[in-house]
């Protein structure tokens, strides 16, 4: 695995944001005094009349992308999570989502693998905020390849878009053959025992787990589900029905995610035990992210062992 | 202004204000008074200043209006459907879920409305977003909002003012209806804003301080405001809060309650009486 490449996911965000740019002619890129970290300063960079910093004010921000997308230009906003879906939730409900105009959300630094800055910009709820707002698409990227894909994606449908993005450089795990659909799930490997239902950065990991576990006899189909929201609920009861038993990954709170998705999907038409993987309901802390994945359970070792216990609970 | 242009927009007001009694008595909720406070410039700016098309709502080069203070909803409606953007009878049925006049303004259901509102401080950032829009693709549209005088205790309008002189947006202007009541009671009780204008000038913009019922001071700010180069103009409005129905008017307690029949009854006869008079001049 040492040779594999790396690479944040935001950087594939604002490189594919440069080149839409040149296709687009009404697309906008915002930002709040986080250009630096967030990459959309290649947009400044490669085209300054397209860009705007709005500063320290996600609230205006928010707002302002809303009122440019009411004269029919496509926005992208970005912040980091916490403060793209925490601080200006409200904004993107009523300015953007409610109107339902073509605003996108660039959220990079989710999850805990922002690291050492600690808890106070380790978001893991903005999938849950965002998934319950009508009109909105949620999607989180897995590796480079996908940042890029999702991000021409959402370029190209109408509407309200979250997309999560994470500050760690994380394995590119798909090349260039790989097809990225909106509110479609991926099923990366196939298997009999347990579905194991991952998005961000977790799908590498996840990818390693179902290797292990077929080492150990168990065979685990291994899906990526980026799409949150619309959830492929096709491909969560299909699962379900061929392996009875499904372990969800994602770093986000058990709360409200990717998990609490599959779970609604799966309780209202094919009961199957559903375990958790993720951040289990408490706030992070400060510490190099790839410790941090390790402490907080983000693990290969830790999907592996709930995967067994997923099997263990079926009937 | 000649008197027969000030007497038309005035009948106008009055229409609106009647609408806006009409409208809330008929939801047995909404917010009168605010509404009535925010009659005059809203009239003016749909029947002397915007360029807008009733047949065309979502024209490419409008005027654009945003009623950052959304609660006046019943205001904005009533000049709507009196500039022929949807059917004065309709106002009956405002708040009503049959009717696509929401209690709040809703861009995607009511024509001409330009941006949903409802949540204070949000519009102005908003306006200010079609205001840079306009710039970028150098379209020669002005945009208009208005906010409450308590709507300037939201955190987000400073964000929006900083930002909107920033950028030079001189195709902005906002108007601070300033009728000094807000639910809890007057400004100064609450949480004072006060000295408006200053703000606005230490932020960066041009301002302006009129008497807001008076349509010769209102055409004046607003072509002051055209005049103006590289900043946005705020136009600080004294306003009357329940303006044109003498119960109403001054009295926090008609912020967010309906007339009942009897005061429907009285506000329309006054409205009536005031229309009729404005005729005979």
């Amino acid at each position: 695995m040492a040779d594999v490449k790396k690479i944040a996911t935001r950087e594939g965000y604002s490189d594919t944001l440069v080149e839409l740019i040149d296709e687009i002619d009404n697309l906008y890129v915002f930002d709040a005094d986080l250009a630096g970290a967030t990459k959309t300063s290649k947009v400044k960079k490669a085209h300054p009349d397209r860009f705007f910093d709005c500063g320290i004010a996600e609230q205006n921000m928010m707002s302002i992308a809303a009122g440019m997308a009411a004269c029919g230009n496509i926005v992208f906003a970005s912040s980091f999570a916490m403060f793209a879906s925490g601080r200006a939730f409200e904004q993107i409900r009523n300015s953007i989502a409610y109107p339902n105009l073509n605003v996108k959300i660039g959220a990079t630094h989710g999850g805990i693998s922002v690291g050492e800055d600690g808890a106070s910009h380790q978001c893991c709820e903005d999938i849950s905020l965002m998934r319950t707002i009508p009109n909105m698409t949620v999607i989180v990227p897995a590796d480079d390849t996908e940042a890029r894909l999702a991000t021409r994606a959402v370029a190209n449908m109408y509407g309200p878009c979250y997309l999560r993005f994470g500050r760690l450089a994380v394995p590119v795990v798909f090349d260039s053959n790989y097809k990225f659909e909106i509110g479609k799930g991926v099923v990366l490997s196939e298997g009999t025992d347990v579905t194991i239902i991952a998005n961000g950065l977790m799908v590498e990991k996840t990818i390693e787990a179902g290797k292990q576990l077929q080492n150990q006899g168990i065979s685990a189909r291994v899906v990526n589900m980026a799409t949150v929201k619309p959830i492929d609920r096709e491909l969560v009861l299909d699962s379900a029905a061929k392996t009875g038993a499904i372990v969800t990954v994602e770093e986000h709170n058990i709360i409200g995610g990717l998990g609490s998705a599959v779970c609604e999907v799966v309780c209202e038409e094919k009961p199957v035990p559903v375990l958790r993987v993720g951040v289990n309901d408490v706030f992070g802390k400060s510490g190099p992210a790839v410790e941090l994945l390790e402490i907080f359970g983000l693990s290969t070792a830790n999907i592996v062992e709930t995967a067994k216990k997923a099997v263990a609970l079926k009937k | 202004m000649d008197f027969s242009e000030k007497k038309q927009l005035s009948l106008k007001a009055c229409k609106v204000r009647q609408h806006i009694i009409e409208g809330t008595f008929n939801a047995k909720s909404g917010h009168p008074g605010g509404s009535l406070s925010a009659a005059d410039i809203i009239t003016y700016l749909y029947f002397k200043e915007m360029r807008v098309d009733p047949k065309n709502p979502k024209w490419e080069d409008r005027d654009r209006f945003v009623l950052s203070k959304g609660h006046a909803a019943p205001a904005l409606y009533g000049a709507l459907a009196a500039k022929g953007f949807f059917p004065e009878d309709e106002i009956k049925n405002l708040r009503k879920p049959a009717s696509f006049l929401q209690g709040h303004p809703d861009m995607k259901g009511v024509p001409g409305v330009d941006m949903s509102t409802g949540s204070l401080g949000q519009g102005v950032s908003c306006a200010v977003g079609m205001a840079l829009a306009g710039k970028v693709a150098g379209k020669d549209y002005r945009v208009y909002a208005v906010l409450g005088d308590g709507e300037i205790q939201e955190g987000q309008v400073w964000e929006a003012a900083m930002f909107a002189a920033h950028k030079k947006l001189d195709n902005l202007t906002v108007f601070i209806d300033n009728n000094n009541l807000q639910i809890d009671g007057t400004m100064d009780e609450v949480n004072s804003p006060y000295p408006i204008p200053e703000k606005f000038e230490a932020f960066g913009w041009h301002t302006v301080e009129i008497d807001g019922h008076d349509f010769d001071q209102i055409e004046k700010a607003v072509e002051e405001a055209k005049s103006v180069k590289d900043k946005p103009t705020a136009v600080i409005m004294h306003t009357v809060k329940g303006k044109g129905v003498s119960f109403m008017e001054d009295q926090v307690g008609w912020h967010g309650v309906a007339p009942n029949a009897e005061q429907y009854e009285n506000a329309m006869n006054e409205l009536k009486a005031q229309y009729s008079a404005l005729e005979a001049e």
